[in-house]
């Protein structure tokens, strides 16, 4: 006997071990369980993880844009209007106002990591006989890199910027035959046309993406789009990317500006976690309660198989505290040791999947996140119903009548 | 005067109170036993022998009437203090032995000393290892109950109520299972603890020829105490 155990550890343990096949069928259920819930919570942070990996390396995550023009219904006197139907404004391309000034504001604020203005608008290039409609976005290279990071995605050339160059998507130059130190011809709506030197090719992820992004310098966007020393958006990082849209709010409050958080455009994929959270914490909510039926169904069980057993310890002098301990603990060592075994289950089957299911072209499907907290978590959640499902059979335990139970 | 362990005074005991089928079993039972006493308890099968042991044990609580333990009123204890001088002062021997099943004979020894003091101690297993030598068990000490005779399991119950050195041992029929040899022999033992180490005790019999080795033979008939 182990010195340090007290009396209580040391009878639930040896209870257990005597009802061997009851404690190792008991034991795999809890294992099952917590090991489909380790599985599918780790699973869900990775994925999620890969998309907010995403966000922070290609997408800004508050956006400024110029407030919507909004057509005011022309008035012929108090209260009568010359006409009730109001159309709404074209919305053409327009420049934020006095825009340094909000970047320089934007700058001053603690939360925000990195500020860069874009200039973007659409255009057609040309090759030759090719043409394609793209979408442009004219930025400051060192401060838009922070944001989005182009060099990342270069596959060819590099991700230089000057006057004269273009960064465009790989299969936009697969379209138009391009390659890199090719020239484009890129001509705007307005009819401005700029030769421009393809710098670099990116992969962007997405093949309708790829064929459309092109990246050049602001001064250049500016003069291809007409709209010389504009702006059209201030993208932003903040320090918080959780606190974004809290920010973005207050920016949109204090100043003449929309200010998106890449939570509002990433609307769709919130909604789904929330759905796939709401669908797990219910999954975790049966899987706790059937495995606390379960652990209260075998405990109850066996405080009437071991009720001679529980009569002779009250007889000898055991108090009724000590025989609730005694299956108090059991029902807490069950749900732990269930938990052990079951997070070891659901860690190496997610390893295991993690290592044999790929991507066609071999790269992972998911990130593998194992957070201590999930294990520590399980462990303490299994823990708590063990001792929460034991309660029943201990207070019966302890309840019993001493004469009774040794009679049998 | 030798000093008095056990002391009733009118105990009685009834079941189903209130019910329709409320039956009193036992009747005004006066009794004493002094340390050192070796006292036999007889009577007809449901006569209320066993009834009359628990109270003694304080498993039970008379209806009516007082017990007193070294002089110490029970009445007036309430479940803690009660489970702690049945602890201190009380073993038993049952008739079926009931061991625990899942621990050793040796480890059965130790169960009272453990559930007192909380946590096992090299001085607890000295004392069990002691009990087991003094019963001759010695050789079986790491047996599970279920690998014992009948005669060794009742050796360890009875090395098990000797634990806490109490001065009463209350033995329900500790033979009733046992064949003639192994019988007459855990009395012996009993016998033997009584003489050397002055425990009282208080056992339940259907052997007259056991009850006749004595020092007193109480009879219990219809739940009075006879002649
Ligand atoms: N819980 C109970 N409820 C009702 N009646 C009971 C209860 N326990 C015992 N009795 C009754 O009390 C009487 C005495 O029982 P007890 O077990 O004390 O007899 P006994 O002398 O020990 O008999 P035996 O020699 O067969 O062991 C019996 O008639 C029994 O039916
Ligand atoms: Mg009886």
């Amino acid at each position: 006997m182990n010195r340090w155990l007290p009396f209580e550890w040391i009878a639930a343990v040896r209870f257990l071990r005597e009802g061997r096949m009851q404690t190792l069928f008991i034991i795999s259920g809890i294992a099952i369980g917590v090991g489909v819930i380790v599985f599918m919570s780790a699973l869900l942070t990775g994925l999620e993880a890969n998309f907010i990996k995403r966000v922070l390396t290609s997408q800004p995550q508050i956006q400024l844009i110029p407030p919507d023009q909004i057509a005011r219904p022309l008035r012929t006197g108090p209260g009568s209007l010359e006409d009730a139907i109001v159309q709404r404004p074209s919305q053409r391309v327009i420049s934020i106002d006095q825009w340094p000034k909000i970047r320089d504001r934007m700058l001053a604020i603690p939360d925000v990591m990195a500020v860069s203005p874009t200039m973007a608008g659409s255009a057609l290039a040309v090759r030759g006989a090719a043409s394609r409609a793209i979408s442009i976005s004219g930025v400051e290279p060192t401060s838009y890199f922070n944001i989005v990071r182009i060099p990342d995605y270069v596959v060819a050339g590099e991700a230089r910027l000057t006057n004269q160059d273009i960064i465009i998507g790989a299969e936009l130059a697969k379209d138009l035959g391009a390659t890199v130190g090719d020239k484009l011809n890129v001509q705007a709506a307005s009819g401005t046309t700029l030769v421009l030197t393809v710098a670099g090719l990116v992969d962007l992820g997405s093949k309708g993406v790829n064929q459309r992004t092109t990246y050049v310098a602001l001064r250049t966007a500016q003069s291809l789009l007409g709209v010389i020393g504009g702006v059209t958006t201030i993208d932003m990082t903040v320090r918080d990317i959780y606190a974004a849209e809290t920010l973005a709010k207050q920016i949109q409050a204090s100043n003449y500006v929309e200010a998106d958080s890449w939570i509002t455009t990433n609307a769709q994929f919130f909604t789904a976690v929330q759905a796939q959270e709401t669908s797990n914490t219910l999954i975790r909510v049966f899987v706790a309660l059937s495995v606390a039926f379960g652990i209260a169904a075998v405990l109850i069980v066996s405080v009437i198989q071991r009720s001679k057993d529980i009569g002779i310890l009250r007889a000898m002098g055991t108090s009724r505290g000590q025989i609730l301990r005694i299956f108090l603990l059991q029902g807490g060592l069950l749900g732990f040791v269930g938990a052990l075994v079951g997070s070891t289950m659901g860690a190496g089957g997610l390893i295991y999947w993690h290592a044999f299911v790929r991507l066609a072209d071999g790269s992972e499907l998911f990130p593998l996140i194992l957070e201590r907290s999930l294990f520590i978590n399980a462990a303490v959640l299994a823990t708590l119903t063990g001792l929460l499902a034991a309660t029943a059979p201990a207070l019966r335990a302890a309840g019993l009548d001493p004469v009774v139970a040794i009679r049998g | 005067m030798a000093e008095e362990v056990l002391r009733l005074d009118k105990v009685c005991k009834a079941y189903n109170i209130g019910l329709p089928s409320e039956t009193e079993v036992l009747h005004d039972i006066d009794l004493t036993l002094e340390r050192g006493q070796f006292l036999a308890l007889t009577g007809p099968s449901g006569s209320g022998k066993s009834t009359l042991l628990n109270i003694v044990g304080l498993l039970d609580r008379p209806t009516s009437g007082r017990l007193c333990i070294k002089g110490q009123d029970t009445n007036l204890l309430g479940d803690t203090a009660v489970t702690r001088l049945r602890g201190h002062t009380i073993g038993f021997v049952f008739q079926d032995h009931h061991l625990i099943s899942a621990f050793t004979a040796l480890e059965n020894v130790m169960m009272p000393l453990l559930a007192d003091r909380g946590f096992p101690s090299p001085d607890i297993a000295t004392k069990a290892r002691d009990l087991m030598e003094c019963v001759g068990l010695e050789a079986v000490s790491g047996n599970l109950a279920m690998n014992m005779s009948g005669g060794q399991q009742q050796r360890v119950a009875i090395a098990r109520a000797l634990a806490m050195n109490p001065d009463l041992v209350l033995a329900d029929e500790p033979t009733g299972n046992l064949d003639t040899k192994s019988a007459d022999s855990v009395f012996e033992l009993m016998r033997q603890v009584n003489r050397e180490g002055g425990t009282s005790f208080l056992m339940v019999t259907h052997n007259l020829e056991l009850a006749r080795r004595c020092d007193r033979i109480i009879d219990v008939v219809d739940g009075r105490i006879a002649g």
